[in-house]
This record gives C-alpha cells, sequence and structure tokens, in this order.
C-alpha cells in the first residue's frame, strides 16, 4: 500500500485548529500524520477514532476514515472495528477525561490484547467543559473543581494498562521529537498498543498550576514516571488468537434442533399441568424434560418451565410441565393438576400452588416431608422395592417413571424413547436401568 | 395433527438461529439473565462460520464493539435484559444517529432495578420506546412463541438493515427459557406477514474499507462529510430525516394478528407471553358461545395505530394483559373514542396473567 502515502495526513482545508493557543493537541496530530507518512500508509488503511473532549474535534482534521463516538469509548468502538476487518489500522485519540470514564475498557482491552493503537492525550485536566479535574490531575493541582487542591492520587494510565497486559505500552510528551517513531512502533506492534502522551492545556491547567513544559518534566521526574517504552511483549492479540479459535471451531457441526418424530399415540383429552418439585441436584429439570420429550414423541404438545434459585446448587429446583392435545397456549401453572413433591426445599416452593389446589387434583408424595396443607388428593409417591438403590442418585428419573405409569398419558416405551433420543448415551443408560424397575 | 414433527427448543436457541440465518456475523454481549442463553449459542456458534463472538467487559462496550463492528460492514447482534438495556441506553443514541443496523434482544425481567431475577415481566415496554435521549422514533418487535421469536429475529435484521437504526426484539423470560414442543413446519415456515420490501430507506452505510471511499462518521449532528456541524437549518434537516425515515414507512413497519368476531363488541389487545393467554382466554370464551374479538401486536413500536383503529369499529370495551402497570394501555387510550370503556390487566407479582383472569374481566367479575 506504501504507493499510497502522502505527504501529510491532516485536512489542510480544515485548519486552523480549533484548539487554543499554546495547546499541544496539534503537535500531537502532526506526530500522528507524519508517523503515518513514513509508514507509507494509505489513508484508507487508517481509522481515527476520537471520542469526547477537545481531541474529540481531531478527526475533521484528518484524510483518514474517522470515527466520532461517546465519551470514553472510542477504545470499544475501535475494537469492533479492528475485529471486524483486521487489514485497517485503527488508532485511537482519547483523552484523560476518557482513560478516567472508559478507564474499565481501557484496562480490558489490555487484557485482550485487542490489536489496536491508543494515543492518550493527558493534560491533566478537563479542557473542553471548563478545567474540571480528571483522573491524572497531580496531587494538590488547582482546577475548577478542586479549589483548595486535588486531594486524589493521580491514575497511571501507562501503568495501568501495562499490568493489565498490554502488548505495547509506552509514555511520552507532546514535545517529543521521536513521537512518530514511537507511534509508528505501537502501530506496527500486533496487539493492543497505548502511548500515554503527556501534555499542556494552556486554557486551564497551565495558568492555574503554572505549569509549563518545564515544570511538567521535573513532575514526571518526581513520579518516577520514566517516559520511552515501557512494555513490549510477544503474546498474541486477540485477532491472531480468536482466528485460532475460528479454525477450531470451523470443523465443529453447526447448532441444530432436536427434532422429535411422532412415535407412539395417546389418548389424552385434555391438557393436563404437572408439577415436579425437589432441590438442587436432583436433576428434576431433567426428569421434566424427560417428560416432555416422551409426551412429544406421543403426539401431544409440552412446555416445560423450569424454576431455580440463581444458586444453582443448593435451594430447589421446580419444573412445570404442560402436556396437552392442543398446542399449549398459556404455560403458566397457578393450580397444577399433579403435583410430585421430593424435597422439602421444593416443598415450600410450590406450596402457593399446593394450597391452591383442590380435590380435582392429585399431589404424590415422597416419604418424610411432613404435613402439607391442600385440599387435593395426597397419595404417597410410591417407587417398586427393586428402586430403592436408585432413590439417591435417580429420584427424579423414578418419579418421572412413576407419573408415567400412573397418569397413563403416553405409552411407557415413550419415556424410554425420549432418554435415547435426548439423553446422552451414558445418561441415557443410567436412566434406561431406572425405568427397568417398574417393567 | 400429530403426525406432524415436533421440536423440542426454546427461545434463545430459537433467537439465535434467527440471527444467524438473517446473516449475522457478529455478536457481543455480557451476561445476564434471562438473556445469557442467547450469548451462549452466538459465542459458540459464530467462531464455526467465520463469525466473531464477543463478550464485553459491560453492556456499554458491548454495544459499542457491535457499533465499530457494523461501521466496518459486519450484521451485527446483541441481547440482554432490562438492567443491561439501562447500559446501552447513550449507546442507542449514537446507534440511531450514525445510521447503524443493529437488532437488540431484550429477554425482559421483573424490575425495577434488578428486580425479581429471574421472572417473567413486560415492564420494558415504554423503555425501549424512550431508552436514549432525543425521543427518536424506534422499532420494536415482540414475539408471543419460539417460532415467531425465530421469523421475528430474522425480520428485525430486514428492518434494521432498512430503516438503518437499531431494532429490539423484545421478548420475556418465559418465551426464551421455556423449551417447548414447536412443529417443525411452523419454525421452517415464516408466517403470513407481509415482505419487507428491499432498499435501503435509511442513509446508507458504506463501511469502512481499506480500498474503499473515505468516510468519517460521528454520533454528533453532523453534515453530509460525517463532521460535526451547528448549522440549524442542516441540524434540522438531519433530524426530522431521522424521525421520518421511521414515522413516514407506518404501514410497512405494522404488524399485527387480527382475530375479529362479527358482532363482538369486547375487543382484547395484547402482546408477548401475555398474548398467548389471551388467546387461552378467547377460546374459552368462544367454546361457551360468547363473543369476543382479539389482536395480537407483533410491532409493538412504532403503535400499529391504523390497525388498532380498524379494530376498535364497534367495539365498546378494550381489555389489555399486559405484564405491567399499563404500559401498552396508555397508547391504545389515544385510540379510543371516550365513551368505550378501557379495561387493565397487569400483574407485576412474577406470575404470568392467567387465562381466568383475562376471562373474569370479560365478564366483569
Amino acid at each position: 500500500m506504501g504507493d499510497k502515502k502522502l505527504d501529510t495526513y491532516i485536512a489542510e482545508g480544515n485548519l486552523p485548529y480549533a484548539f487554543c493557543p499554546g495547546c499541544s493537541h496539534g503537535k500531537i496530530l502532526e506526530a500522528l500524520s507524519n508517523s503515518l507518512k513514513q509508514q507509507g500508509l494509505g489513508p484508507s488503511e487508517v481509522v481515527i477514532v476520537t471520542d469526547i473532549g477537545c481531541v474529540g474535534l481531531s478527526d475533521k482534521y484528518f484524510v483518514t476514515h474517522a470515527f466520532h463516538g461517546l465519551h470514553g469509548r472510542a477504545i470499544t468502538y475501535a475494537s469492533g472495528i479492528k475485529m471486524q476487518n483486521p487489514d485497517l489500522k485503527v488508532v485511537v485519540l482519547i483523552g484523560d477525561g476518557g482513560c478516567g470514564i472508559g478507564g474499565h475498557h481501557l484496562l480490558n482491552a489490555a487484557r485482550l490484547n485487542t490489536d489496536v493503537n491508543v494515543l492518550v492525550f493527558n493534560n491533566f485536566n478537563f479542557g473542553m467543559t471548563g478545567g474540571q479535574h480528571s483522573v491524572t490531575t497531580p496531587l494538590d493541582s488547582i482546577t475548577a473543581t478542586t479549589a483548595l487542591g486535588s486531594t486524589d492520587a493521580p491514575m497511571d494510565i501507562a501503568g495501568t494498562a501495562q499490568v493489565n497486559g498490554g502488548g505495547f505500552i509506552a509514555r511520552a510528551t507532546a514535545f517529543d521529537k521521536d513521537l512518530p517513531d514511537i507511534i509508528e512502533k505501537a502501530m506496527k506492534h500486533d496487539g493492543f498498543s497505548l502511548i500515554d502522551i503527556w501534555e499542556l492545556c494552556t486554557a486551564y491547567f497551565v495558568p492555574r498550576n503554572d505549569f509549563g513544559k518545564k515544570e511538567m518534566m521535573s513532575y514526571m521526574d518526581g513520579m518516577q514516571m520514566a517516559s520511552g517504552i515501557l512494555q513490549e511483549t510477544n503474546r498474541p492479540s486477540f485477532q491472531t488468537s480468536y482466528k485460532n479459535i475460528q479454525k477450531q471451531a470451523s470443523q465443529q457441526s453447526p447448532m441444530s434442533g432436536l427434532i422429535l418424530d411422532t412415535k407412539f399415540s395417546s389418548n389424552l383429552e385434555k391438557p393436563i399441568r404437572i408439577v415436579l418439585a425437589g432441590a438442587a441436584g436432583q436433576k428434576v429439570v431433567s426428569a421434566g424434560n424427560l417428560l416432555a420429550s416422551a409426551a412429544t414423541l406421543s403426539g401431544l404438545w409440552t412446555s416445560r418451565r423450569a424454576d431455580f434459585p440463581i444458586t444453582i446448587q443448593t435451594g430447589f429446583s421446580v419444573a412445570e410441565i404442560v402436556i396437552s392435545p392442543e398446542p399449549v397456549d398459556y404455560s403458566g401453572i397457578v393450580k397444577p393438576d399433579i403435583a410430585a413433591i421430593i424435597a422439602p426445599e421444593g416443598k415450600a416452593k410450590i406450596s402457593r400452588l399446593t394450597h391452591a389446589m383442590k380435590s380435582t387434583g392429585t399431589i404424590y408424595y415422597s416419604d418424610g416431608l411432613g404435613e402439607i396443607d391442600s385440599e387435593a388428593n395426597i397419595l404417597p409417591l410410591l417407587f417398586p422395592e427393586s428402586a430403592k438403590r436408585d432413590l439417591r442418585k435417580n429420584i427424579s428419573a423414578l418419579t418421572a417413571a412413576f407419573l408415567a405409569k400412573e397418569l397413563n398419558m403416553f405409552p411407557f416405551e415413550a419415556l424410554k424413547e425420549a432418554a435415547r433420543q435426548i439423553q446422552k448415551p451414558k445418561i441415557a443408560e443410567i436412566n434406561l436401568g431406572v425405568f427397568a424397575h417398574f417393567e | 395433527m400429530n403426525n406432524q414433527q415436533r421440536e423440542m427448543v426454546d427461545g434463545a436457541a430459537a433467537i439465535a438461529r434467527g440471527a444467524l440465518n438473517a446473516g449475522c456475523n457478529y455478536y457481543a454481549g455480557y451476561p445476564i439473565t434471562p438473556a445469557s442463553g442467547i450469548l451462549s449459542h452466538m459465542l459458540r456458534e459464530l467462531p464455526k462460520i467465520g463469525g466473531i463472538g464477543f463478550q464485553g467487559e459491560d453492556e456499554i462496550s458491548s454495544l459499542g464493539h457491535c457499533i465499530g463492528a457494523a461501521m466496518a460492514g459486519a450484521t451485527v447482534f446483541t441481547a440482554t435484559s432490562g438492567p443491561g438495556l439501562s447500559l446501552y441506553s447513550e449507546n442507542l443514541g449514537l446507534a440511531i444517529m450514525m445510521e447503524v443496523p443493529i437488532v437488540i434482544a431484550i429477554s425482559q425481567r421483573l424490575g425495577p432495578s434488578t428486580g425479581a431475577a429471574t421472572a417473567s415481566a413486560q415492564g420494558d415496554i415504554q423503555f425501549m420506546r424512550w431508552g436514549t435521549t432525543g425521543g427518536y422514533p424506534m422499532i420494536v418487535l415482540s414475539p408471543t412463541n419460539i417460532s415467531e421469536s425465530y421469523h421475528l429475529t430474522k425480520r428485525a435484521f430486514k428492518l434494521a438493515e432498512r430503516f438503518r437504526t437499531p431494532v429490539f426484539l423484545a421478548s420475556d423470560k418465559d418465551t426464551v427459557m421455556t423449551t417447548e414442543s414447536v412443529s417443525v413446519h411452523d419454525m421452517e415456515h415464516t408466517p403470513d406477514w407481509p415482505e419487507i420490501p428491499n432498499g435501503v430507506i435509511g442513509k446508507k452505510l458504506d463501511p469502512y474499507r481499506v480500498d474503499g471511499p473515505i468516510h468519517h462518521y460521528t454520533g454528533s449532528s453532523h453534515n453530509d462529510e460525517g463532521h460535526i456541524t451547528k448549522d440549524p437549518d442542516i441540524i434540522a434537516t438531519l433530524n426530522e430525516r431521522l424521525r421520518m425515515k421511521i414515522e413516514s414507512n407506518l404501514d410497512e413497519l405494522s404488524l399485527v394478528k387480527s382475530d375479529l368476531e362479527a358482532g363482538a363488541d369486547t375487543l382484547m389487545v395484547s402482546y408477548g407471553v401475555s398474548a398467548r393467554s389471551m388467546e387461552a382466554a378467547v377460546n374459552e370464551i368462544r367454546n361457551v358461545g360468547n363473543k369476543v374479538s382479539s389482536m395480537t401486536i407483533y410491532s409493538l413500536w412504532p403503535i400499529p395505530e391504523k390497525a388498532i383503529k380498524n379494530n376498535l369499529k364497534g367495539i365498546k370495551r378494550v381489555i389489555v394483559p399486559e405484564m405491567n402497570h399499563g404500559q401498552y394501555l396508555r397508547e391504545i387510550e389515544r385510540l379510543v373514542d371516550r365513551n368505550v370503556e378501557l379495561v387493565g390487566i397487569n400483574r407485576v407479582d412474577t406470575i404470568l396473567i392467567t387465562p381466568e383472569e383475562i376471562t373474569g374481566a370479560y365478564y366483569g367479575r
């Protein structure tokens, strides 16, 4: 692409810059333009991504592609652009303000090592909004919002990107003659790069703190925040790593539906609403899937809702299954026809439902769960003698088999077929063993 | 009917498949129940087809990544729930202003705030409409079941592309997380909906390309070159175009299912998961010989005013079941004559509205 390079990447027709006299922003833009020139890039190979603050005005001064977005979010847009089109060189121009509000994006882009190039225009305060303090404002500095001096520890932007794994990290000033070279190195690095460029806000920070170039350099020394390249790693960029993921994934087959052909028939005449209530770890939802799938294999229509606490491995686990000769419209259950309760957690969770049940409903109830307050028929959940050994690990599958026998909604064979068709072979084998107790 | 092929599927899988079928090749999102199933499917599936699935560090970053990828030519998709939609707000405005096509699936859960994690609700209907600065029109589609989730997702991609704007697919916990038997025929065949015409109504988005023309895009008020302007005439023209590209195409955007019965003077209006309870109630009412009309709204925004007004002819009472405090009822209210009685059936307690509540309202109980 070298043949496309320009003498300058600045849109000269849009000059002069809208920056204050003495502001360093223009210097950094010139350094970027010179760097693009020495890299020999064509203007359409480069996207400059800016956001809010004075630096956000920069996009119109470039003849390259440009994107101007929301405060502190430039890195996210840039990363999205680069992910989709890795051939583009993506340069983020952002201020210290943007690095504050978008700090989360900055450190995560460094972690991700996404191949974008961040130039921080770090002038220690918010210029555009009137000189308020930012995350990099030095201790004791006077700003519009720290009239008696800032009390906050300043954020080390380069250091933050460095410790979070960013591939190429440097610190510089707007006055450095070698800035175009450092920018070139950063842009040629495969991975995240950031140059924390210190500079002067002549409208606010300089006059309020008597902070000129000399003072800035001695502040840099005093903070022991050296300029130059701070980190260069060989860690692969997100773009490189993801290519490998795509390569591996391309071997896998795409997602497809779990199609169940009607193999059995059913005489069910009206919908039946079943609630299975147990505890986490009892595979209640899996048993609900078996019942719903067996019904589906029998030409019925089903819905299976699941309810469990956000802490998946403790507390209740409830499956609500509607089985119907017609497609299910309303899939909720407030008054079940059938409830099967196998653990105290489930009993407590569905007490509202069991309480609502009338004598037309039936509750199948495990031993040892105490009294239950309901007008429904309450019957013991009885398993064949031979099933005792499966009680601890497979009580939900036992319950599914029990209900299949007891309610006669579909042939028992359908339950077995459901296990074969929807479950992994190993699990299906266990469940088929469980179902055998009922034959 | 018994010999039809059935598929066991949940809404998350249906939505993901709809997106993939529509040509989605970029997804960025952040985990949140009940939308996480969509995230998992997309992050697993996209690399298989050479696309990119990315989990952002938060919702702001996720939508930012989607916008960036779209500007570089990707067909993008994301999904979240109410708390994530709150964080999408600012970039939603950017996408409107930059005319970025993005499909956003919102799987609603009960709020406010983190609310009841995780129970169904329809509390974000007005939030989707008015969820960013400026009050510009939004396109929001809402499926009532799993096969519609699939087909409306595909439709959302077409609309986003045609109107160059974010499009919401508004579903809920129950539609996304409930597994159902769905007829394979219904998954494979689009319902009898009017086709979306080809062509672009919004500003054509020409992505950044290494060998393409130079583009400047901005989220600020801009001139044709994509540069910030404060010229009132230019700003007025831009903002009017952003509004009118949607508001002058209401007929094309309107999508409803009307089930009218001659002589009925009650019209039920619902959407999403509540429309299924409405359908059950309508069947019960008709089974005992009473008359009732109903309509399911698929295109929640812009409001399908013409279709609603058509169905209001001869209607003396409108019943609107919805899992919020009456967010759509207030829209119907604008459209009815003063002598029409309006009845809201509202639940915000984690429980789906039951058909009995709706028949109860019909019989004035």
